[in-house]
């Protein structure tokens, strides 16, 4: 009477009309009449902007050459058809000792090349969750390294020569300013953040006043402020090195906003565990550095690495007060009368745009990486 | 006996000192000391410093003839102008690029975040990649880019790019049609304000009657004829008072029309490019902040999908994104300030400017300082208004 299935039916593959690049398309791009005219726009955007940046970019560029002719037309002076416009490559290329370095002396420039070399070493297990010895990485690179870096870069000691600040320059500058800013700003940070949570009314106002008066004025006015206003503060005759004051004045800045980020973490964890700690008999510090802050940071990566790469970009502004980062020394070369060719200020700019845009992206994917590896279902 | 009382006064003595009224006490008078000895330090220094380069403290010289010229001035001024004149040029100046960068981003950022949540992989795609470019490179570069990469390589004015409405795109700039106000003009802007005020008033009305009896009134249709019509009716009334001034090519240059400087056009170009990337990811967060039974809920309830947006997602959406919102126009206005690096006369490039002429750069700084603290002050507090009307009403 009954019949009884004794096996499950094989599955079917899913229709033709759900799957496939056909169906795919149909879903994704021609769903409706307005997709379909927003596919119609988007396809005209691409073919419009990117054979054009391609052809400016590859088949156009010129990539090596002795001075500007290579890159400028008949008209301007030099070898190529008129109407052509192409990046110029050659330009990077010749001045690309310059964009790293700014003006060190090339005999000495082994020397920001091993510190970059250690700084990777170091910096590469310590981004990788896997490799063992946190703790002594993080004191190779965070104290041993710098003042390492520090002997290495400036001299004058060790039978190395003196190599004035006022000299380095490029991707150097850019990297050494928001490391050290970086290595700053988070404890100081952290401590502003305490204190602007701190019980003590004196303490709590002080805290406050900085952070909202930093975080209410542009960088360039601090800037501003420590390379006219420091100068003034101290006795007559002392005097800080440019590079210094950029220094002061960008991890400042950071501290300020990274405060604000690490009281956001604060402020999510829940009262018991304070309660806790001090139920344990743990003194503040205790309390703060065992208890409360390893959660809090946790809970906060993403926009402590948001400043980060602010910061990152911000160190862009010294130009301002006439230091050379990498923007700073591409912009310099702009008046190379060697190289001033119309296209010339594009390539430079792309050539450093794309540098920063490598660093940038590079730590907010890192950022992402770590905050779902750190999701330990602790966000409510 | 004895150790007992030793013990007892060494267990009072330690609780005195971990007391944590005393600590704080101690701590905070702490503070207090150092602070004022190196403010009094620091004062000291200054006094010294500034005599020493005989430099009088005080702003008696904002009266000072300024003695040098200004590109972009909104409001009279000239070289004999005071020193006080040159810094509220500035001001106005980077009120101006700030309330335009804000306005542009804004619908820039808008289209690009919902652009990045839609169905169509492509659109999707292209706004994935604006975001990740402008948000990953310095300002200061966009700037540069757009000031010597694209606006310093345009045609000379002999050659420029005719564009639609009479406007000229060149290296000098973007010209275009000025408006000339003739005779009794005053009454088209009369007419405006009406329109507003009546348009203002109808939809107040309209919404009483419809939570009073449900029925509902074509306020949006109402309204455009009012702004529209009354002041298209005040210029025919008044007779036609308005021409214009158009651009017109000469040999070199070009001579009429309104001329938008290229320092003004890179700097509101790259401020609006730049900020629009992080208003896309704070719209996106926002919409997707809204939990999808929310749109499942009102179409149950039988709401058009125009509807649906614009009663259910986007208020709840704008709860969002309203905050990070307020901070990302402070940014554009706090980064209005790299202007300086392109020479477009704003507040930080004239106070600069004053501050190297005279030599006053306590109070130079402190003027700046006050100047952009006041404009934080002011959109936080427009933008709370804003944000307290779309609060989430809680009984």
């Amino acid at each position: 009477m009954s019949w009884v299935r004794t096996e499950m039916a094989l599955a079917q593959p899913a229709p033709t009309s759900v799957r496939g690049p056909i169906a795919w398309v149909r879903r994704n791009l021609i769903g409706s009449l307005g997709d379909t005219i927003l596919t119609i726009l988007g396809i005209a955007i691409v073919a419009w902007v990117l054979p054009q940046v391609i052809n400016w970019a590859f088949i156009n560029a010129q990539w090596t050459g002795p001075d500007r002719t290579v890159c400028a037309t008949i008209t301007q002076g030099g070898i190529q058809p008129d109407g052509w416009t192409g990046a110029c490559w050659a330009f990077v290329n010749a001045k690309f000792g310059q964009f790293m370095f700014g003006t060190y002396p090339i005999e000495e420039r082994w020397r920001p090349i091993l510190v970059a070399i250690l700084f990777v070493a170091l910096l590469v297990p310590m981004l990788i969750p896997r490799v063992p010895r946190k703790g002594l990485n993080a004191i190779l690179l965070f104290l041993v390294l710098p003042i390492v870096s520090f002997f290495l870069l400036i001299g004058g000691a060790f039978g190395l020569p003196h190599v004035e600040t006022s000299r380095w320059g490029g991707l150097l500058v850019t990297l050494s300013l928001s490391f050290v800013g970086i290595a700053v700003s988070l404890p100081l940070g952290t401590v502003l953040a305490l204190g602007r949570r701190s019980k003590m009314p004196i303490v709590k106002t002080l805290c406050v006043v900085f952070i909202e008066t930093v975080r209410g004025i542009p960088l360039i006015t601090v800037l501003f402020f420590v390379s006219v206003m420091l100068p003034l503060f101290l006795p007559a005759g002392v005097t800080f090195d440019k590079f210094l004051r950029a220094l002061i004045g960008v991890s400042l800045f950071a501290a300020a906003y990274m405060a604000e980020v690490v009281r956001g973490g604060l402020q999510a964890i829940p009262k018991g565990q304070y309660e806790g700690a001090d139920s344990l008999g743990l003194g503040y510090w205790q309390k703060m550095g065992l208890i409360v802050l390893p959660q809090a940071l946790k809970l906060v990566i993403p926009g402590i690495v948001n400043t980060f790469i602010g910061m990152f970009k911000d160190t862009s502004l010294v130009l301002i007060i006439s230091m050379f980062d990498l923007l700073g020394v591409v912009k310099q070369n702009f008046s190379d009368a060697n190289w001033a060719t119309p296209q010339t200020a594009r390539s430079g700019l792309v050539f450093a745009a794309f540098v920063f845009w490598l660093f940038c992206f590079g730590m907010s994917r890192y950022s992402m990486y770590t905050e779902r590896r750190l999701d330990t279902g602790h966000k409510r | 006996m004895a150790s007992q009382e030793v013990l007892r006064e060494e267990t009072s003595r330690s609780s005195f000192f971990n007391d944590p009224k005393v600590r704080s006490l101690f701590f905070q008078t702490l503070v207090v000391i150092v602070l004022f000895g190196s403010v009094w330090w620091i004062v000291q220094n200054v006094i010294d410093n500034l005599q020493r380069l005989h430099i009088a403290s005080g702003f008696g010289f904002l009266n000072g003839r300024a003695g040098f010229d200004i590109s972009d001035t909104p409001i009279a001024y000239t070289s004999d102008s005071t020193y006080g004149r040159a810094i509220v040029v500035g001001l106005i100046n980077t009120i101006i690029v700030a309330a335009a960068g804000v306005i542009t981003a804004t619908i820039i950022g808008f289209v690009i975040g919902i652009g990045r949540l839609s169905q169509n992989w492509l659109i999707q795609k292209i706004c994935t990649v604006y975001v990740e470019i402008f948000r990953n490179i310095p300002p200061l570069l966009v700037i540069f880019f757009w000031y010597s990469g694209v606006l310093a390589v345009l045609p000379a004015p002999r050659d420029s790019y005719h564009l639609p409405l009479g406007s000229f795109l060149n290296q000098r700039g973007f010209y275009f049609p000025r408006a000339v106000w003739g005779e009794g003009s005053w009454l088209i802007f009369v007419a405006l304000i009406v329109g507003i005020a009546m348009a203002w008033f109808v939809a107040r009305k309209a919404r009483q009657r419809q939570m009073a009896t449900g029925q509902q009134f074509p306020v949006l249709w109402t309204s455009v004829a009012l702004i529209v019509g009354l002041p298209l009716l005040a210029y025919v009334l008044s007779g036609f008072p308005l021409s214009f001034d158009l651009p017109k090519q000469s040999t070199f240059n070009l001579t009429g029309g309104f001329q938008v400087k290229p320092e003004f056009l890179s700097l509101y170009l790259a401020l609006s490019c730049y900020t629009a990337a992080f208003i896309a990811e704070i719209v996106r967060a926002g919409i997707r902040g809204v939990s999808k039974g929310q749109t499942e809920a009102a179409a149950a309830l039988g709401l058009r999908s125009g509807s649906i947006l614009r009663l259910v997602v986007v208020p709840q959406a704008m709860r969002i994104v309203i905050p990070p919102l307020t901070s990302q126009y402070l940014n554009l206005t706090k980064n209005s300030s790299l202007a300086i690096a392109i020479g477009y006369p704003d507040l930080t490039a004239t106070a600069g400017t004053v501050l190297n002429q005279t030599g006053q750069a306590v109070e130079g700084v402190l003027i700046m300082m006050i100047a952009y603290l006041i404009l934080s002050l002011v959109t936080s507090a427009v933008m709370n208004v804003v944000n307290a009307r779309m609060a989430l009403v809680e009984r």
